[in-house]
């Protein structure tokens, strides 16, 4: 069997940052997971950080510098999508949805996809559901039941009643990408010149 | 190989003197600008076309008409024709125009527009921007190449028993290109059709406008024109230079990073290596543009924008001179040494498309009928009319 690709976008913009950690948590949950499932994954990290400025080139001139053309690329023909960013002033962060804007439209079009936001406490967890999820909605992405935030507390926690601890949350989110990602046939690695209709289609009556 | 110079007429504000030309100075230098790159010996000037500021293009036939009248060799051309929003009547009638008044010394290129809000202004809608590209464009070509045309579409009012005039000169249409960055849509256009392609690639890098081409021209192949390797392909460029390298960076700098378009974007450092943008010596922009040719094929037309961001007149008939007389000739030559001998050197010039016309056989009659279709009456039976009816009034 062909193997998948997952392509991990992480927005944090401090360095070390918990976004990444929390990403890599997801990632190798995700890794895990599928590899018990019999299916081999290749795993691609997109640091926003070092395409901040591509990002914004792009927004200004329309055309992606090469690394950013590299990630793009690969999320374009991903099967599985794990997309962290760090809440700021109640939503994703700028960089991460100038990240967004500059992706192709139909690029996520039904590719699984799990979100994930860190904060400072809990009290912005719901920018998730608020914030992220129509993001991606809009993107006609797949995106699993689970998504997972990481408070500040939460790399110490144990849980309690109300709120499983992290890893149990990274789990059952890891779960419901592998299981959507393995059902999927693996992304066929098209160019943009593929589906040009025929001329005689495009002229019609005309 | 034919070389020009392609402007899109922008009213920009010099950085370095803070000074803004109005509308009229802009269309005075552009018609400047024309006239000196063909005393120069530039071989294509082409006007863009837009209808909103800070551009000045909105009629370019008018300008291009007068140019016609002005310069004695240079081929007047667009960069682009609003293919989208402009009436194919218009067109039809407009460019037929133009190519009698200069004697056959043009040719257009068609493109869709990227300003949102001047799809609306014309009564158009953006989304609708490809099917317009395509039915007003395969209208156009009928009224080219049919006398009398009945036709009715999607996009614009029906026509029975229409004629465009006057009829393209000795019977056979403009050459027409078609340009496109990005939509293969656009390259297939052209390809099925046998017209020519451009890319403009000024702000894109150069992998990027290798695919576009490389997919016309199979696409070209496909459609029964010619090989591969025969179709018709241009580029857009974009040059600043002096004598010593360093000399063009320091005085272009400033114009770059204040540039509509990519301006406080990109560094000038990345831009230039990244896209076509060559600033530095006349050697540098041999050498850049004569290496084209490895990643796109043999091409027939290369175009530079040396007018905008808001360089001075002065420093824009500088800029032609040092094209003319420092790099058109040696890339001229190295092209033609090249260049296998059945790959057309040029885009086919009008005394050629009459010649290949002839030849096929599908020449068509130069004059309209001699009486209008609803009245069965001729001009001159008006004229008849018109004189005896002044008679009486003088």
């Amino acid at each position: 069997m062909p193997s998948r690709s997952i392509v991990v976008v992480s927005g944090g913009l401090s360095q070390p940052s918990s976004t990444r950690l929390l990403a890599d948590r997801l990632t190798e949950a995700t890794v895990q997971d599928l590899t018990r499932r019999g299916i081999d994954t290749v795993v691609e990290v997109v640091e926003l950080r070092g395409l901040a400025h591509d990002v914004v080139d792009m927004t200004l001139t329309g055309y992606a510098r090469p690394d950013l053309a590299a990630a793009l690329s690969a999320l374009a023909g991903a099967d599985g999508v794990i997309a962290v960013s760090p809440v700021y002033a109640a939503s994703y962060a700028g960089l991460f949805k100038s990240f967004v804007d500059v992706l192709d439209p139909e690029a996520l079009s039904g590719t699984p996809v799990l979100l994930g936001a860190t904060g400072g406490t809990a009290r912005h967890s719901l920018a998730l559901e608020h914030a992220l999820r129509p993001l991606f909605a809009y993107l006609h992405a797949d995106v699993v039941p689970t998504s997972v935030f990481a408070a500040t507390d939460d790399w110490a926690d144990a849980g309690g009643e109300q709120v499983k601890p992290l890893p149990e949350r990274v789990r059952r989110a890891a779960a419901e990408l592998a299981q959507r990602v393995a059902a999927r046939e693996p992304v066929a690695k098209g160019g943009l010149y593929d589906a040009v209709p025929s001329f005689e289609d495009l002229l019609g009556d005309a | 190989m034919q070389f020009g110079i392609f402007s899109v007429g922008d009213v920009t504000t010099d950085p370095t003197t803070g000074r803004t030309p109005d509308d009229t100075e802009r269309v005075r230098a552009m018609l400047t600008i024309a006239e000196h790159a063909d005393a120069a010996g530039l071989d294509v000037f082409a006007s863009g076309e837009h209808h909103n500021p800070p551009f000045v293009t909105s009629s370019p036939t008018t300008m291009l008409g007068y140019l016609a009248g002005r310069t004695k060799n240079i081929l007047l051309s667009t960069a682009t024709t609003l293919i989208t929003t402009n009436d194919p009547v218009r067109l039809a009638e407009e460019y037929a125009m133009l190519q009698v008044v200069s004697g056959g010394r043009m040719d257009l290129m068609m493109g869709r527009g990227n300003t949102g809000p001047v799809y609306p202004w014309f009564g158009k809608d953006i989304r609708q921007g490809l099917p317009l590209a395509v039915e007003n464009y395969a209208l156009l070509r009928r009224l080219w190449e049919e006398e009398v045309v009945d036709w009715s579409g999607r996009f614009r009012t029906p026509l029975q028993g229409f004629t465009a005039t006057p009829r393209p000169l000795d019977g056979v249409p403009p050459f027409v290109w078609h340009g496109s960055i990005r939509t293969p849509e656009i390259a297939e256009q052209a390809a099925f059709y046998g017209d020519g392609f451009l890319h403009n690639a000024i702000f894109w890098p150069m992998e990027h406008t290798a695919q576009m081409v490389n997919f016309y021209r199979q696409r070209y192949e496909h459609h029964g024109h010619g090989r591969a390797d025969q179709a018709i392909v241009g580029l857009g460029g974009q040059v600043f230079m002096r004598k010593n390298s360093q000399a063009a960076w320091d005085e272009f700098r400033p114009y770059f990073d204040n540039a509509p378009v990519y301006g406080h974007g990109p560094t000038m450092e990345d831009f230039t290596r990244e896209t076509p943008l060559t600033v530095g010596s006349p050697q540098q922009v041999i050498d850049r543009y004569g290496a084209f040719w490895e990643q796109v094929g043999h091409y027939q037309r290369q175009m530079f924008l040396i007018d905008h961001a808001g360089l001075p007149l002065k420093t824009v008939l500088e800029q032609i001179d040092i094209l003319a007389e420092d790099v058109v000739p040696v890339l001229r030559k190295e092209a033609e040494a090249r260049r296998p001998a059945d790959v057309p050197a040029n885009p086919p010039s009008h005394a050629e498309r009459v010649a290949a016309a002839r030849a096929a056989g599908r020449l068509q009659a130069q004059q309209a009928a001699p009486a209008d279709h609803w009245t069965g009456r001729a001009a001159e039976d008006d004229l008849e009319a018109a004189q005896a009816a002044g008679a009486t009034t003088r």
